[in-house]
């Protein structure tokens, strides 16, 4: 168990590591990061106090270290826009984003995996194909195109929702149906075929065979095997929360993080992008290690493992 | 409720394609046509406008023959722009499909071929770009690098790289320890030779399927991107460019929006039908 532990844990460091790396190739790739992070018409004393502070007359790989150094302490830039801290600027939109998608991140499980499980227990049913012809749409109707024909319906047509801004509650209804639905069909999906793949072991058999009730052998031993795929799904959906806030936001108008990414990448505002970067990499390491861990407390099997 | 146990070992049945998958094949065949076709069939130039001709509806909304699927702001036939738009995305997404399937299963056999810590470097980049959602890294290039058409091209042919890697890897490893790859090795084949001429042709049929499965989401963040105003710049137009611009006028002339909106979801569709289909035909391993 510990060594797992140590394995994973090393891995989420590694992926942080490499997105950094990342974002410092590209920031030196793309031209003078002094220039680039402070904005072009910056006094040419500013330019110089940062290229020493930064290090950016130092050879390379210091400057790569230094770069993590920063990094480490919360620099991140200012906001070519508004001069203020780009960490700060970041904060503040994220109570916003997890307005939209904690409740649709609720809507995602607490349809699809039911949906997923249902279908699976009555394969082929008309349940089964309902529930299949919702996923495959849920995966080929893009978000902005659900979003757009939600407000054409029920915002334009029916006058019963707002069709974006942040007024009132009733402004987060449409973003959220938006966001789980499309992923409530990933994730009904998913569910359905790892449940068929368990209900297809011997071991089901077997506990049928010797006189244990269905809804028993299913509660008992067809969920907990199918939850462990699952629960992987269902922690990258947790990590990309923010990548699937993009544009969702974009199309409501709603002022979180997804929203400014697109407008500093619009306006090249870079210390806000890799700000933003670095976000959801820390996100996705998170999610993917509490991943991990939870495999632990589901399969004693990986407890004994060694990696 | 019943005890219904179900058996989860596919079954290969060599049955005849079923009507939905003709539906799907016959209406890719014909957005294909159109993006190969469309500079002689559109009907106006794209930027050509018509001022006396504003925002007129398709033609079953009480429109004219004239532009059969309306007009927008500036007079500018919908239709035309349609069919440009459609051989836009369908490049980008063939150009896009082809990079990551060179791409990611050139990795693949070099991580196949010189193992120990090659293999490793490759495997942690495939890790790496498995953990990040690839629109936050698309999104982080085009800020550093700014826009244009070939590095955008090039940047979604980054997009799934790692799943044929990852395929093409383990396809390979296999194929290395099967008597054949090794008999032309004993011939004295070069590694080029032997993978490209021997284990390629062996393999192609499921990095095909792989590409078909990935066509689609291709398309879909393509769209997404030029929609959000990051990925195809006016005056070319793309399909998801037509629906973040038709948004404007989503009250007063929906069908700029709507007439691209129902080709994204109708192409993604009918791929995604035919990927299905084929990876169960062919493939049935892959899931």
């Amino acid at each position: 168990m510990f060594r797992f532990l140590a394995i994973r844990f090393g891995r989420a460091a590694l992926t942080i590591v490499l997105v950094v790396t990342f974002a410092f190739i590209v920031l030196r790739l793309s031209g003078d990061p002094a220039v680039a992070i402070m904005s072009p018409e910056a006094p040419p004393e500013a330019l110089a106090a940062f290229r020493r502070a930064w290090g950016l007359d130092q050879p390379i790989w210091v400057q790569y270290f230094r770069y993590f150094g920063a990094i480490a302490q919360g620099e991140l830039g200012q906001s070519m826009r508004d001069g203020r801290p780009a960490i700060v600027l970041v904060l503040e939109r994220i109570p916003a984003t997890l307005m939209l998608t904690i409740p649709a991140f609720i809507l995602k499980v607490g349809l699809g995996v039911p949906a997923g499980i249902q279908a699976a227990l009555h394969r082929n049913s008309f349940t089964d194909r309902a529930v299949m012809t919702m996923a495959v749409a849920g995966f080929t109707v893009p978000s902005f195109v659900l979003g757009l024909i939600l407000v054409l319906v029920f915002a334009v047509q029916l006058g019963w929702l707002p069709s974006g801004g942040q007024e009132s509650w009733r402004s987060a209804i449409l973003p959220v149906i938006t966001m789980g639905l499309g992923g409530a069909g990933v994730l009904a999906r998913f569910t359905r075929s790892a449940m068929l793949e368990v209900l297809g072991q011997p071991f089901i058999r077997t506990a049928s065979a010797k006189g244990v009730p269905w809804p028993q052998v299913v509660r008992g031993h067809a969920l907990p095997n199918a939850a462990i795929p699952t629960v992987t799904i269902v922690g990258f959906m947790v990590g990309s929360l923010i990548a699937g806030a993009v544009v969702v936001e974009s199309v409501f108008s709603w002022p979180g993080v997804g929203r400014l990414l697109v407008v500093a990448v619009g306006n090249r505002d870079l210390a806000v992008v890799q700000c933003i970067l670095l976000l959801v990499a820390c996100t996705m390491v998170a999610a993917n290690l509490t991943v991990d861990l939870l495999y632990g407390v589901l399969d004693p099997r990986m407890r004994a493992r060694k990696s | 409720m019943s005890a219904v146990i179900t058996t989860a070992a596919p079954v290969i049945r060599r049955r005849a394609i079923p009507p939905a998958v003709m539906v799907a094949m016959g209406w890719i065949g014909f957005i294909l046509a159109i993006a190969l076709l469309a500079e002689l069939l559109r009907p106006y130039g794209i930027t050509q406008m018509d001022l006396k001709a504003r925002l007129r509806p398709p033609v079953l909304f009480g429109g004219v023959w004239a532009h059969p699927l309306g007009t927008d702001e500036l007079g500018r036939d919908v239709l035309s722009r349609l069919m440009v738009s459609i051989r836009m995305s369908v490049t980008i997404a063939f150009g896009a499909t082809i990079i990551a399937a060179v791409l990611g299963t050139t990795l693949g056999f070099i991580a196949a071929h010189f193992r120990g810590w090659v293999e490793q470097v490759v495997l942690m980049l495939v890790d790496f770009q498995a953990s990040m959602p690839f629109l936050i890294i698309a999104l982080a290039v085009l800020a550093f690098f700014g826009n244009s058409l070939p590095l955008f091209i090039g940047l979604m042919g980054l997009y799934g790289w790692e799943r044929y890697a990852r395929m093409s890897r383990g396809l390979a490893a296999a194929a290395n320890s099967q008597g054949y790859a090794a008999a032309i090795r004993q011939l004295g084949a070069r590694p080029g030779r032997i993978y490209l001429r021997h284990i390629l042709p062996n393999i192609a049929a499921t990095l095909i399927v792989a590409a078909t499965l990935s066509f689609p989401e291709v398309v879909l963040l393509e769209s997404g991107l030029s929609f959000l105003g990051l990925g195809v710049q006016p005056p070319m137009t793309s399909l998801g460019n037509m629906v973040g611009y038709g948004r404007e006028y989503l009250t007063r002339a929906p069908w700029i929006l709507l007439t691209p909106s129902v080709i994204i979801v109708t192409t993604t569709l009918s791929v995604s039908l035919v990927g299905d289909w084929l990876r169960d035909r062919l493939d049935p391993t892959l899931s």
